[in-house]
């Protein structure tokens, strides 16, 4: 992938390239992305600065990032006590099986990446599936046809 | 405006209160996250459009708060002045709401709470039992203020603590206040908040941080996300009043990643507090000067541990260090650093305000206060609870939450996350208190409070659990890094049947080591889980082992399906719903399951109505 310069100067710039908000600035290109481009991290190492292998070693890290390109819809299964206990795992392998994926995955067509997440904080609608931003509440197996399909 | 002197700060106060007619109809809607996800942002443009169409827009007020607590009952909506508590609120109601309750004072009962006991229809949110035993203190402001407005917040007596402080109180009678009133940190280790100050306070140096943990990484709590979400000043109020005591300039909050609303409330919060003159240089006119930024997290849960998260503040992977050297003297960019977590710095202005004598009168012999915890899991009344310490496990469980649903069994409450641990239904009259839920074999925690029925498999708790920390361990020290994973196989092999009852002393001494020798708070208590359930639950260990049975139905490798003809109508809907085209049968014949091709996905045994599908 491409990546644009000016966007990435524009971005290390609001944080007037200090080395403390390297998290910060990988989120926002994260968020322009949806991943982060190769080129963007050796990018950030240089302008900033920054050894490439703290910049790795930061972008690996956190489960917030991502190397891999995302898919256009990202379906975050909540996986915390809550969830677990009113049986996200079923729902989890349910959307497995419909997608032909596993957790952490994209498909092939790029429509769908499907991640776990720890816990999203909407513990007392348990098990929750967020898709691009959008909360499911109470999810059973089910029900994961028709919010796929309400897309 | 700036704000310049606490005289300017009580005008523009008794100003909000004048210009406030306390019998102007307001609409309170909820927007905490909970609401969010069930759809609330409808029903608030349903309001919005329906006051406007019905040309009453001047004489109504709409209010967007934060978090009620009662998630499960979302979308809330309440009327004032009379406090009329509508739940489950379409945008369909909206219309009706406006002109037959807000314009004709008629209450509209099918939008009432009904308890599931008496059957009774209750009309204010004081009425219902989930709210009754509650003392809500720091929530609070969470029905009353729109925390997107600072006038608000004002309105409700906001940042007169902060006026108090730098009318005439001294950084030393300030943490002398904190330390009379007990009150401890909510972040899970309880060190009292006092004492932690006054050794930042007497730390050498001049620059000094004061940090706000807003980190949450607990799976299954969200008590810190409402507070910040709801109710932002409080936080940032405390953040203040802590930096005049403990001699900072620069204050931080670390929010985690996955709290957008959080962030965009904070983000609004303090610049509203910047331009009142409450944040900045020269604080309502004093010589003190303070300000706080706001950073976002990575999603990683050790990155709530104190010195992982000053090491992500510094752009550094969340590692964190040993505390032979204290945070109080070398924390972030090795200067002294104080850190404390959301709830704790929004409960400093309630101190201030009414007194320690007040504060500690409330609460047990060590832990003083309240304490709010996230309800949730098998049980009747999901959602954020704020109680006062001392309240038993039972009251809250039974009283607030209403019991457990579809009449099943209690089993378990976990407390304290995954440093935590289960307690069973014989200590459920033990108090919300420090030192009891951690001689318990738990811990308070950062308040979690997951209920657990008949349908819990302990050992896959314990379980999941221990794959969390795994996967969550940073890898730095090699107890915790090893450690855990070969814990999280031994319980995987429990689970799934070829567990050993030697297994179970190998767990034992796996998890001396990872108390003893782990370099953090995250390996040194990451066996609790499972050292709690074999410690209360050792029996369905022992099924798992020697029966090779999952007493709760859970372990898939230990369950098998199957169908009763007795039972079966055969409507045919477990076959239209199997996945993997394991069940067979003609019309209105009892169908039949082939073990063989069953993936145990339970979708049958869900969808059936009859009860005709078993589980063994
Ligand atoms: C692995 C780990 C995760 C933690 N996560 C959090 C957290 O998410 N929020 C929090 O406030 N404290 C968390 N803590 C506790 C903090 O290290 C620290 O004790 C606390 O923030 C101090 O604030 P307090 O005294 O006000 O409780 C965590 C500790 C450990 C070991």
């Amino acid at each position: 992938m491409d990546v644009d310069q000016s966007k990435l100067e524009s971005i290390i710039a609001q944080y007037d390239a200090q080395k403390g908000s390297l998290i910060s600035i990988l989120q926002d290109i994260q968020a322009e992305y949806s991943y982060l481009p190769v080129d963007a991290l050796e990018y950030v190492s240089k302008e900033m600065d920054i050894p490439r292998v703290q910049v790795y070693g930061v972008a690996t890290f956190f489960k917030a990032f991502s190397l891999k390109p995302k898919g256009r819809q990202q379906i975050q299964v909540c996986m915390g006590t809550a969830c677990h206990v009113r049986g996200s795992k079923k729902v989890l392998e349910e959307l497995e099986r419909k997608l032909e994926i596993k957790a952490g995955d994209t498909t092939l067509d790029g429509e769908y990446t499907l991640e776990t997440v720890n816990c999203v904080g909407a513990c007392a609608l348990g098990p929750v599936v967020v898709i691009n931003d959008e909360y499911h509440g109470q999810m059973t197996p089910m029900k994961v046809e028709s919010i796929l399909s309400a897309k | 405006m700036k704000l310049t002197s606490i005289k300017e700060l009580e005008d523009l106060r008794a100003q909000i209160l004048a210009d406030k007619d306390p019998d102007k109809p307001c609409i309170t809607i909820c927007g905490g996250t909970g609401c969010h996800a069930s759809g609330c942002e409808n029903v608030i443009s349903a309001f919005k459009q329906g006051l406007e169409t019905e040309g009453v827009s001047d004489r109504i007020d709409i209010r967007v708060t934060g978090c009620h607590g009662f998630c499960e009952r979302g979308p809330i909506v309440i009327i004032f002045p009379q406090g009329i508590f509508y739940q489950k609120v379409a945008p369909e109601d909206a219309k009706e709401i406006i002109n037959e309750t807000v314009v004709n004072g008629k209450i509209l009962d099918r939008l009432l709470y009904i308890d599931p006991i008496t059957d009774e229809k209750k009309i204010h949110e004081s009425d219902i039992p989930f709210y009754q035993k509650q003392k809500r203190m720091v929530l609070e402001n969470n029905t009353l203020v729109d925390p997107t407005n600072i006038m608000d917040y004002l309105g409700v007596g906001g940042y007169s603590a902060l006026a108090k402080v730098v009318n005439g109180m001294t950084p030393e009678s300030v943490i002398e206040e904190i330390n009379k009133s007990g009150l401890r940190g909510r972040g899970g280790g309880g060190f009292p908040t006092g004492r932690k100050w006054e050794s930042t306070r007497n730390a050498a140096g001049d620059i000094k941080y004061v940090i706000c943990n807003a980190d949450e990484g607990d799976p299954g709590a969200y008590m810190d996300r409402s507070i910040l979400e709801g109710d932002p000043h409080s936080v940032i109020e405390g953040m203040i009043i802590g930096a005049f005591a403990i001699g900072s300039s620069d204050g931080y909050i670390y929010v985690r990643n996955e709290y957008p609303l959080a962030v965009a409330n904070l983000t609004i919060a303090i610049e509203q507090a910047r331009e009142h003159g409450l944040l900045g240089k020269n604080i309502l006119g004093s010589r003190f000067d303070f300000d706080i930024s706001i950073n976002r997290g990575g999603g990683a849960f050790v990155c709530g541990e104190s010195t992982a998260l000053m090491a992500s503040l510094e752009g550094m992977p969340g590692e964190p260090r040993a505390k032979y050297i204290h945070t109080s003297e070398k924390g972030l960019w090795d200067r002294p650093s104080n850190l404390n977590n959301v709830e704790t710095w929004a409960n400093v202005p309630l101190i201030i305000n009414k007194g320690a004598d007040w504060y500690s009168s409330i609460g047990t012999q060590s832990s003083k206060g309240t304490k709010v915890f996230s309800l949730v899991g098998k049980i009747n009344n999901t959602g954020l609870v704020e109680v006062p310490m001392g309240m038993t496990l039972r009251e809250i469980i039974y009283d607030i939450g209403g019991g457990i649903p579809d009449d099943k069994e209690f089993k378990a409450v976990q407390t304290g996350g995954p440093s935590g641990g289960c307690i069973p239904e014989a200590l459920l009259d033990l108090p919300v208190d420090y030192e009891q839920l951690t001689e318990a074999g738990s811990m308070m925690g950062s308040g979690g409070m997951i209920v657990m029925d008949e349908d819990t498999c302990m050992v896959d708790v314990a379980r999941y659990f221990t794959n969390f920390l795994q996967e969550e361990s940073c890898g730095k020290c090699v107890p915790c890094r090893e450690g855990l994973l070969r814990m999280g196989e031994i319980l995987t092999d429990i689970t799934e049947g070829r567990g050993t009852m030697e297994q179970l002393s190998l767990i034992e001494d796996l998890s001396e080591l990872l108390k003893d020798a782990s370099l953090c708070a995250l390996g040194t208590t990451a066996a609790n889980p499972v050292m709690s359930t074999l410690k209360y639950f050792r029996n369905e260990y022992i099924a798992h082992i020697k029966d090779h049975k999952c007493p709760a139905g859970v372990c898939k490798e230990l369950i098998t399906y199957g169908i009763d003809p007795d039972k079966c109508t055969g409507c045919g809907a477990c076959m239209k719903n199997c996945p993997s085209g394991a069940i067979t049968g003609e019309k209105k014949q009892p169908h039949v399951l082939d073990t063989g091709k069953c993936i145990k996905c339970q979708i049958c045994y869900d969808v059936c109505k009859f009860d005709a599908v078993t589980k063994e």
